[in-house]
C-alpha cells in the first residue's frame, strides 16, 4: 500500500502549486496513471479522500486518466497496444520493444479558484512548451 | 523525468498540450494550471542526489528486491565472504522491524545500517539518504541496499542505485514475472535463487521464468544460483566485477571532462 506515500507526495505538490498560484480552492486534480507505474488508481483514490482533509484541496475531485500501454517495436518499427505483462509487438510479435506509454505517474493539471479575480495577471501555465 | 527539457511530455499526454487541448481552458470557467510533474519527483530528486554521492566516491550501488524469504540476506552473506579480499562492502537493510538482517551482515564483517520502516512497505530515496550519512563512502566499493521483501511497492521508488537486482526463488514459482510485471521490468539482473531446490521442486522451469521475462521486453541477464551450495555464484560475482569496471570507467570519463 505505497499509494499512501504517493498520495502524500501528490498533496505536497498540490499545496505548493496552490500557494504559488494564489489559489483559495483546488477544484480538481488530474492525474495520468499507467498500469506499469505500479500504482493502483483505486487505492490512490482511497488515500486521497483521507489526505485531502484540512488542505486547500479539501473539496477537490480526483480525476485519474488511465494511460494505455503502448510499445514501439525495434524490429518492425510499429507502435502497438500491449498488455502490462505482455509487452510484445502487436504487429510482428517480437519482444524487442520499448515502452512508449503506460508507466506514467503524473500530475497533469489542476483546476483552481484564485483568491481574487484581479490577481490573474500571471499566465495560467507556469511551464513553457515550444 | 524533468520539467525543463520536455522529457515529461510523453506520447500519452502530448495531445493535452496542443492548441485547443484540454489544458488550455476549462469548460467550468476555473483556472487550469498545467503541471506535468511526476508524482514522485521529490523522491526522484533525492535519488539523483544519492546516485551522485555514490558516483563521486566510485561506489557501486545495487538495490536488491524480491519477495520476503527469497534469500537476499543469504546471498549478501555469501557475497561478502567471496568478495572480502577484493572489495569493501556495506549493506543498507530495509525491514519493517528488527535488526536481525543487519546483525547477520555484521557477523560476516561488513558494515550494515538497518532502516526499520515501521509499517512502510518499501524504502524510498529519503530513507536511503539518511542511511548514507552513517556510511563513509570513501572507504567503500559497493553498497547493497536490501529492500523490504515485497514484489509490489519497492518497484515504484528510485533509491539512487545503479542497478536493480531482483531475486526470484525457486519455491515461489516460475510465473512471478508475469504476475508482477512492474517489479520484474525494473530488474537489470534476475537471480533465480535457491537453485539447489530445482531437483525437488521440478515444476519450476527456469526457461519458463526466462520466457515470462522476455514477454516484458526485458533483456536482463538471468542466472540460476544457490548461495547455500555456491553453485552459480561465479556468474553473479563476475557480473558484479563487470559492473564495477563499467562504473570506474564512467567515473574516470566524468572526471576527465572539463568542468
Amino acid at each position: 500500500m505505497h499509494e499512501l506515500a504517493v498520495c502524500q507526495a501528490l498533496m505536497e505538490q498540490v499545496e505548493s502549486i496552490a500557494i504559488e498560484e494564489r489559489a483559495q480552492q483546488v477544484v480538481s486534480i488530474h492525474l495520468g496513471i499507467g498500469p506499469l507505474s505500479g500504482v493502483e488508481p483505486r487505492l490512490l483514490e482511497q488515500a486521497f479522500y483521507v489526505a485531502r482533509a484540512g488542505t486547500v484541496a479539501e473539496q477537490a475531485e480526483l480525476v485519474i486518466e488511465s494511460m494505455a500501454v503502448q510499445v514501439s517495436c525495434k524490429q518492425c518499427g510499429q507502435l502497438t497496444e500491449a498488455l502490462p505483462n505482455r509487452l510484445l509487438c502487436g504487429n510482428c510479435g517480437d519482444w524487442h520493444t520499448s515502452l512508449v506509454s503506460g508507466d506514467e505517474l503524473q500530475l497533469q493539471h489542476l483546476e483552481l479558484i484564485r483568491q481574487t479575480q484581479e490577481e490573474t495577471a500571471e499566465p495560467a501555465s507556469h511551464q513553457q512548451f515550444n | 523525468m524533468c520539467d525543463t527539457c520536455g522529457c515529461n511530455v510523453t506520447h500519452g499526454n502530448a495531445h493535452l498540450l496542443k492548441p485547443g487541448g484540454r489544458l488550455s481552458k476549462t469548460a467550468s470557467g476555473h483556472e487550469a494550471v498545467s503541471v506535468l510533474h511526476g508524482l514522485l519527483d521529490a523522491n526522484d530528486h533525492t535519488a539523483a542526489h544519492n546516485r551522485q554521492h555514490f558516483e563521486q566516491h566510485g561506489v557501486l550501488a545495487g538495490n536488491l528486491m524480491s519477495s520476503p524469504g527469497a534469500g537476499k540476506t543469504r546471498l549478501l552473506e555469501a557475497s561478502i565472504d567471496a568478495l572480502r579480499d577484493k572489495y569493501s562492502l556495506a549493506v543498507i537493510e530495509g525491514d519493517l522491524e528488527t535488526e536481525n538482517d543487519a546483525n547477520r551482515i555484521r557477523e560476516h564483517g561488513a558494515t550494515a545500517i538497518q532502516i526499520t520502516t515501521g509499517s512502510a512497505c518499501h524504502l524510498d530515496a529519503h530513507m536511503v539518504h539518511d542511511a548514507l550519512h552513517q556510511l563513509d563512502l570513501r572507504e567503500l566499493d559497493i553498497v547493497f541496499i536490501e529492500n523490504v521483501g515485497n514484489l509490489v511497492c519497492p518497484a515504484s521508488f528510485d533509491l539512487g542505485q545503479h542497478r536493480n537486482i531482483t531475486l526470484l526463488s525457486v519455491p515461489e514459482g516460475d510465473d512471478k514475472p508475469a504476475k508482477y510485471p512492474v517489479m520484474f521490468r525494473t530488474a537489470d539482473l534476475v537471480l533465480l535463487s535457491k537453485s539447489d531446490l530445482l531437483p525437488v521442486l521440478d515444476d519450476f522451469k527456469p526457461e519458463n521464468a526466462r520466457r515470462h521475462l522476455q514477454a516484458l521486453a526485458s533483456s536482463a541477464p538471468v542466472f540460476e544460483l544457490s548461495a547455500k551450495t555456491a553453485a552459480g555464484m561465479d556468474d553473479w560475482l563476475n557480473w558484479l566485477h563487470a559492473e564495477m569496471a563499467a562504473l570506474q570507467q564512467r567515473t574516470e570519463t566524468l572526471a576527465a571532462e572539463p568542468a
